[in-house]
Parts: structure tokens; C-alpha cells; sequence
């Protein structure tokens, strides 16, 4: 992503080791972009991948809303494409023969996928893989990563997990759908015509992106504890990399049991073992072959301890984002930064303890319900430390209103709203009535779509230029930050509605068939109605991106062109290096003297003092 | 461009890149092995009384394997301090011996899993049940040969008493109604058996793939770069010592449980 205009400084810089030039030769195209170790470059295909899974991911769910709202009807415009496409085992023909109508089964499908190509493919790879691997090691004064050939090949794993997981879709008998969950032994027995079926491709998929995470998280945490500049202690760390840290701590700890879960079913769908199939299990009236005696509770739990401080590997660094960009365009520093970095600590290892709130209506018994239920309200403790520290930031601040800053505000309260709308989930009693509705869906949504998304496209709108040497466009991010956030709202709102009416989350055709009919006591026509407002909003979000994807090509040619290097006047260090940074980062050896909020010191020239600038000597 | 602390300590840590990552990846396989050891525990605890099964290892086969591997780690240790003391014969001696015990560990398991692929479990047109290994030269498409025991129920195989004798039995295929070998699928604890021990012996190979790398076809580093080339010796020795220290647990709670 580097601009002709400067070519000059990359120049510049080749010269710089013109002295290695007989052990180094300039690499091609394919080593610059493909098989680079640099972790600038990583970061970006990491960024680039996961920013086109995302939409492919919210593609599902768009095509999804269609049968919510219009249950039954060929999908306008690509419905015949996709009967053409998946064929008719997939895509149905309506009554007059028009084809394009979803079947149960692609929907079933597009919704694991959904949720499995958001979480696993899209976001954490946006919030480690790409903003982890860019920012941090620039934050720290790092040349690179510690490993930088693990960093490439964890990018590798990734891909290959990514290709997977879409090639599942091609297979015969289509792509996995039990879920993201993957709940045995609903997974096991979902398709037992095709072997292997979209299920084995999942868990082979879901491999290679373990993989990737624990060479990635490795990675981030050695390179934190090894590669700070000098002067750079523990508490000097601006809040985005110790979350990087936490999150690193959480991915490295939590995925090797699903991983675990992961060979087991494995074993179940393929070697005919019956680690997660119960005894006496039938099947469409027919008795499975099967020896039994296994636990379905089992593969939940493995599921869930990796997937509840998954929710926390979501969260934790677009607060380090948020943080960031809260603190710079405030011109304070961050307000109770101890307090946030221990706040963060404690989320990291309270989120192993809380896993079992997902599973109250599971029968696993009310006094494991109670252990779980305490700890989950002990984990809110630290969510609302640092979400109030943030909020207390912008106290009394002359706030410097930008688009990463708009972002940056929007996620505040949008996070506040998932947050606190999960504590009637994190109480049993009242879990009982939510468990499976809208209201869930609803209340996740919250703190991973206008949450996390915000903040990730907040770090976007604030690092391109770093990047690029580029501003993005202003107006049209201010533009495509107020769409996004009407739409946002639109859609997830009104699920708690839903939700608090009983509808429940698995219907294929959006509760018709428990709609009150003459009298009888099922959902409401609002409620119904409201699936409409909802699928209409969604399909307003998808075009509300379209200002954010030309703005983010044509800002590479186009864009304002940055005066310095240092763009948006911060203290940290990612802004002591040119721009873009070439490989290596630094041009000079960097030292750090103070901590990494020094914004409006008093008696100082400018309201803010970068990190490496030294203390004026005493007289 | 160089990365700093490749090789040499950073001196607030104390520690090279190379031995942080080994740790933190050792700890991630904690919380693997860990998952499976808990899945162990919660299925043997929710299965129903009678069906979980005793003494169906060979705890001789298992013990012999437990003490190669330990003597395999003791030997991987002193390769590296032999690098540390210069001593490159010594080093090469070693880690030879360390390969060796490695390859005789999978030998013996080789043999244990022949062993349970061979074993059957026949169920009876008349509700009996043979059980023994099959004598594959001798099977025909007509009869079945096992070296085995005839019993009434599936019960009594859970927990067969040593030093049964094991007769030659053959049964026409005529009354045969179902044949299951003792692979993963025949129970749980096979199932699991062949999982933990499975994943244990890639973990194995693996380890055995990287220590003859470093000794045989990589070893020019030893003379560009020694101390680079010994810290890559310990980090794969670190491994080593886990992959030991695994099936030590697994030793146990497989075979003596």
C-alpha cells in the first residue's frame, strides 16, 4: 500500500542498507506481498482477508434476512444466481416454478457460517492479526516481531483455514450447519448421508486457524515482553498493547480446548466413537448404531471455555483501540490508566471462570448455575472499570471531533448497551425466559457489531495514514460513520423487542409459525413486523459501506497526503516513524523516557509530548 | 535487519526470544492435554456403573515405555550440557541415544495398537460372546479362529482377571452376529485410549523429527553459530521433556486406573 509519492523515502531507506545488499537481495512481488515476514505486510493481508471475509460474512446474513422477513419467497436479484450456483438440493423453486427460495438447509448453513466466519475469520483477525500485528510492535519501538517467519506462516495457517472453511459450501450436502456452536450431537448427526461433510470440513478448517492463533499469540507475547525500546517499562505501555497482551494470554490458553473438543468430534463423525453421543440415541425414529455412553454436556463445555474469553479476545482490543484514539483526540491522558490496565488483567483471567453462563438451560444443575452466575457478575466489575475510565477521559476535554473520534465516541455507549443488556443473561432466573431469543442475539450484537466493528473501523480511519501516507476522506467517513450508526441501531434494537416477546432465535421463517392467530397467544403482528424494519435496515447498512470501501481505494491515490509524520499530534511511538515505516520501523535507535499519555503538560511547547522525546536537561 | 535477543539474553528478562515462545507453547499444550485428561475424568464419571473397563492394557508394556522415555529425557539433558561443555561426540552420543529410545517407544506402541486392532469382541446367535485375538492365517470365509475365552455377558469383559488361559476357539460364521474389533469406536475408553495416546505419539514424532534435524542434516549451525545452535538444542529438548512428562501422566491413568 505505498504511494508513488513516497517511493522517496523507501528509496531513502534501501540506502540505508545498501550495506546488506550482498545478503539481501530486494524482493519480487510474490516475497513483498506473499511471502513477507515483515509484520507491517502481515498485518495488512491480515486486515485485507478479514476485511472480505467480513462482508462475505454479512452477505449470509443479508441473503438470511430476506427468508426472515419474506419467508418462502424467491430472494430477488440473486436467488436465481444462487440456485444456479448451489443447486436445487440448496435453493428451492416457490409455487410458480420462480427459483431462489432458501431451503432450511442453506439457511441452517449460512447461519453457522455466519457466525463462524465473523468470529473466527473476520473479526479476531482484524483486532490481532491485523491491528495486533501492525500497531503494536511499532508501539513498542520494535524492528519486527520476534519470530517474523511464525508471523507469516500463522497468516498462512489463517488463510488455508479461511479457504476451507468457504470451499465447505461447494461440497456435496453443503457447508456446516449446527451453529457456530457446533453442538454434538447435533453436529455428528446433521448430515449422515455425505462423509466427509461440511461438519469435517469445519473442524479441519477450525485446525489450521488454531493453529494460526497460537503462532500468533505466541508471537505478540514474546515480542511484548523481549522487543520494548529501552525505557519502555510495563506501565509506560500505551493501553492498546497491554490489551494486545491479555488478548494474546486468552488466545493462547483457550483455543487448545476446543482444539481438544475439536479431534474428539472428529473422531465421533468419522471413526465411529461416542465421546459426545448419549446412550440410546435415535434418530428420526431409528435407533443410531452407535455404542453411547458419551456426554453431550462434554463437547459444550469444551466449547464454551474457549468461546466465552473468545468474547473477551473481541472486546479487549478494540477497548485498546478506543483507548488510543480517545486519549489523542481528548489531548489528556487517559484517565485511571493503572486502573484500566489492571482492570484488563483481571477480565483476562475472571473470563476462564464464566464459560458455563451459556449453558443454564442444559440441566448441568442449579449450584454449578450459581458458581457461574457469581463470577459473571464478578467479570462486569472490570468491563465497567474500564468502560467508565474512558467515559471519565473525555470529561472536561476539549474533544477534537474527527472520524476515528466519532467512532471512537459511538463505541462507548454502544458497547454500554451490550454490556449491560448481558447481565439479565448472566442471572439464571432470568436467563431462563431469554435463553435462545432474539434478545441474545441482540444483546451480542451490541458488543461485537456497533461494538468491536466501530472501533476496528475507528483504528482504520486512524492508522491509514500511518500506512499509507494518506488521510482517509473526512466527509464521507463522517458520512459512512452515521449510516452505519442509524442502521446499526435499527437492526439490533428491535431484537430485544422480539426477544423479550419470546421469539425464539432458530426459525427459519422468522416465528410465522408461532404468530397469534384468532385469538391465540403467540407473537404479534408488531413483533413479526418488526423482522421487516430489521432485514430493510440490514440491507441500509451493507450500501451504508459502500462511501467506506470507495473512500478506502480511492484515498490511496487521492487522499490528502499527510505533512508529517506524526499526523494527529501524539505521543506514542508509532508516530516516530517514517511514513510508511520501512522494514525495520525505526530510523534511529529509540529510547523511551516517559509514560505514553503526555498530552497539555503544562510549560511544555506543544500540548503533547511524544515518548522519546528526553527530558530538558536540569540547570 | 536483525532481531534482538535471538540469541543472546535481554537483561531484564534474563531469557532468549526462543525459550519465552517454547514456554508459552508448552503452556497452551497443558490446556490440550489438560481438555482431554478432563474429558477422561467427566465420561468415566458419567458412565453408567459396570461399563467403564479395567486392565485392558498391558501395565509391563506401558511401564517399559514410561522408563525409555524417562531414560530418553535424562540423555536429551546431557546432550545439551555436553554442547554446553564443548563436547561435540558426546552431544552426537546422546542424542543417538535419546532417537533410539524414541524409535523402540514406538515400536512397543506399534505392537500395543496391532495388538487392540486384533483383538475381538463376537457376539453369538446364542447371546454368548467370544472374545480373543484374531489368528488371521487361519480365518476362512467359513470360520473364524480366536485365541480367546467364551463369557455370558458383556459385563464380565470389563475387568478380566490375569492370567487367563487362551484356547484356540473357532466359530462358523454362521453363528456370528456381530464382530467389533477393540479399535476407538468399541468403547470410550478406547475410544479415548487411542485419542490421547494418538495425538501423544505425533506430539512423539514429531519431537523425534525436529532432534534429528538439529543432529544430523542441520547441524552445520554448530559451527557458524554455537551458542544459537545450543539454545536451539534446548528448546527443542524443552519440548521433549513435556512430551515425556505427558505420558506420564497418561501412563497412569490409562493403564493402572
Amino acid at each position: 500500500m505505498r504511494s508513488p509519492q513516497h517511493q522517496h523515502e523507501a528509496h531513502a531507506r534501501q540506502d540505508d542498507h545498501s550495506g546488506h545488499t550482498t545478503e539481501h537481495r530486494e524482493p519480487g512481488f510474490w516475497g513483498r506481498y506473499f511471502f513477507s515476514t515483515d509484520h507491517k505486510v502481515v498485518g495488512l493481508q491480515y486486515g485485507i482477508t478479514a476485511l472480505l471475509f467480513m462482508f462475505f460474512g454479512f452477505s449470509l446474513m443479508m441473503v438470511m434476512r430476506w427468508q426472515l422477513a419474506y419467508p418462502g419467497h424467491p430472494i430477488p436479484l440473486i436467488g436465481h444466481f444462487l440456485y444456479r450456483l448451489l443447486g436445487p438440493e440448496m435453493v428451492a423453486k416457490d409455487g410458480s416454478g420462480v427459483a431462489g427460495v432458501l431451503t432450511g438447509d442453506l439457511y441452517n448453513a449460512f447461519g453457522a457460517m455466519h457466525g463462524t466466519i465473523m468470529v473466527f475469520l473476520a473479526i479476531v483477525p482484524l483486532a490481532t492479526g491485523a491491528f495486533g500485528n501492525y500497531v503494536m510492535p511499532l508501539q513498542i519501538g520494535a524492528p519486527d516481531m520476534a519470530f517474523p517467519r511464525l508471523n507469516m506462516m500463522s497468516y498462512q495457517f489463517y488463510f488455508l483455514g479461511g479457504v476451507i472453511m468457504f470451499a465447505s459450501f461447494f461440497i456435496p450436502g453443503g457447508a456446516a450447519k449446527s451453529g457456530w456452536t457446533s453442538y454434538s450431537p447435533l453436529a455428528t448427526i446433521a448430515d449422515t448421508v455425505h462423509h466427509p461433510n461440511g461438519q469435517t470440513l469445519w473442524l479441519l478448517g477450525m485446525v489450521f486457524l488454531i493453529t494460526s492463533s497460537l503462532l500468533g499469540s505466541i508471537n505478540i507475547i514474546t515480542t511484548i515482553i523481549q522487543l520494548r525500546a529501552k525505557g519502555l517499562t510495563w506501565m509506560r505501555l500505551p493501553f492498546f498493547v497491554w490489551a494486545q497482551f491479555v488478548t494474546a494470554f486468552l488466545l493462547l490458553l483457550a483455543f487448545p480446548p476446543l482444539e481438544a473438543a475439536g479431534i474428539l468430534q472428529l473422531m465421533d463423525n468419522s471413526f465411529g466413537t461416542s465421546f459426545f453421543l448419549p446412550t440410546g440415541l435415535v434418530v428420526s425414529g431409528q435407533p443410531l448404531h452407535i455404542v453411547g455412553g458419551g456426554s453431550p454436556l462434554l463437547w459444550q463445555h469444551l466449547f464454551w471455555f474457549l468461546a466465552h474469553p473468545e468474547v473477551y479476545v473481541l472486546i479487549l482490543p478494540a477497548l485498546g483501540i478506543v483507548a488510543e484514539i480517545v486519549a489523542n483526540n481528548t489531548r489528556k491522558p487517559l484517565w485511571g490508566y493503572r486502573s484500566m490496565v489492571y482492570g484488563s488483567m483481571t477480565l483476562g483471567f475472571l473470563s476462564f471462570l464464566v464459560w458455563a453462563h451459556h449453558m443454564y438451560l442444559t440441566g448441568m444443575g442449579t449450584r454449578i448455575a450459581t458458581f457461574f452466575q457469581t463470577t459473571t457478575m464478578m467479570i462486569s466489575i472490570p468491563s465497567v472499570i474500564i468502560l467508565t475510565a474512558l467515559l471519565i477521559s473525555l470529561w472536561g476535554a476539549s474533544i477534537r471531533i474527527n472520524t476515528p473520534m466519532l467512532f471512537a465516541l459511538g463505541f462507548l455507549p454502544m458497547f454500554g448497551i451490550g454490556g449491560l443488556t448481558g447481565l439479565p443473561l448472566g442471572f439464571n432466573a432470568s436467563d431462563i425466559q431469554l435463553h435462545d431469543t432474539y434478545y441474545v442475539i441482540g444483546h451480542f450484537h451490541y458488543v461485537v457489531a456497533p461494538g468491536t466493528i466501530f472501533a476496528i473501523f475507528a483504528g482504520i480511519y486512524y492508522w491509514y495514514p500511518k500506512a499509507t501516507g494518506r488521510m482517509l476522506n473526512e466527509y464521507w467517513g463522517r458520512v459512512h460513520f452515521a449510516l452505519s450508526m442509524i442502521f446499526m441501531n435499527l437492526i439490533f434494537m428491535p431484537m430485544f423487542i422480539q426477544g423479550l416477546a419470546g421469539m425464539s432465535r432458530r426459525m427459519y421463517d422468522g416465528g410465522l409459525t408461532y404468530a397469534a392467530v384468532g385469538g391465540v397467544v403467540g407473537l404479534s403482528p408488531f413483533v413479526l413486523y418488526l423482522n421487516k424494519i430489521i432485514s430493510h435496515a440490514a440491507w441500509a447498512l451493507g450500501l451504508a459501506q459502500i462511501p467506506f470501501i470507495v473512500n478506502f481505494f480511492w484515498s490511496l491515490h487521492h487522499g490528502k497526503k499527510v505533512t508529517s509524520d506524526n499526523p494527529w499530534d501524539s505521543t506514542t511511538l508509532e508516530w516516530q516513524t517514517p511514513t510508511p515505516p520501512g522494514h525495520g520501523n525505526f530510523n534511529k535507535p529509540i529510547e523511551v523516557f516517559r509514560g505514553p499519555y503526555e498530552y497539555s503538560v503544562p510549560g511544555h511547547a506543544t500540548d503533547f509530548t511524544p515518548q522519546n522525546e528526553p527530558d530538558p536537561p536540569t540547570p | 535487519m536483525e532481531i534482538p535477543y535471538t540469541v543472546e539474553r535481554r537483561p531484564d528478562t534474563g531469557l532468549y526470544n526462543a525459550k519465552i515462545g517454547i514456554w508459552l507453547f508448552l503452556a497452551s499444550e497443558v490446556m490440550l492435554f489438560g481438555a482431554l485428561f478432563s474429558s477422561y475424568i467427566l465420561l468415566r464419571v458419567g458412565a453408567d456403573p459396570g461399563t467403564w473397563p479395567r486392565h485392558w492394557l498391558d501395565w509391563h508394556l506401558g511401564g517399559f515405555n514410561t522408563i525409555v522415555l524417562i531414560i530418553s529425557s535424562v540423555t536429551n539433558v546431557l546432550a545439551w550440557a555436553s554442547l554446553k561443555m564443548n563436547q561435540w561426540e558426546k552431544y552426537r552420543m546422546y542424542q543417538g541415544i535419546t532417537m533410539l529410545c524414541a524409535l523402540v517407544f514406538l515400536g512397543v506402541k506399534s505392537y500395543e495398537y496391532y495388538d487392540k486392532f486384533h483383538h475381538y469382541e463376537i457376539t453369538l446367535t446364542d447371546g454368548r460372546i467370544a472374545d480373543g485375538h484374531l489368528q488371521k492365517p487361519e480365518t476362512t470365509t467359513n470360520t473364524v479362529v480366536i485365541e480367546g475365552r467364551f463369557v455370558e455377558s458383556h459385563a464380565e469383559l470389563m475387568d478380566p482377571p490375569p492370567g487367563l488361559a487362551h484356547p484356540r476357539i473357532e466359530i462358523p460364521r454362521s453363528q456370528i452376529v456381530e464382530m467389533r474389533n477393540y479399535g476407538p469406536s468399541h468403547n470410550n475408553f478406547t475410544g479415548l485410549y487411542f485419542t490421547m495416546t494418538g495425538l501423544h505419539v505425533l506430539h512423539i514424532i514429531g519431537g523425534l523429527l525436529v532432534i534429528f534435524m538439529l543432529w544430523g542434516p542441520l547441524n552445520g549451525m554448530w559451527k557458524t553459530d554455537p551458542e544459537r545452535y545450543t539454545n536451539r538444542v534446548e528448546v527443542a529438548g524443552l519440548f521433549w521433556c513435556f512430551v515425556d512428562l505427558v505420558w506420564i501422566f497418561i501412563f497412569p491413568t490409562l493403564y493402572l486406573l
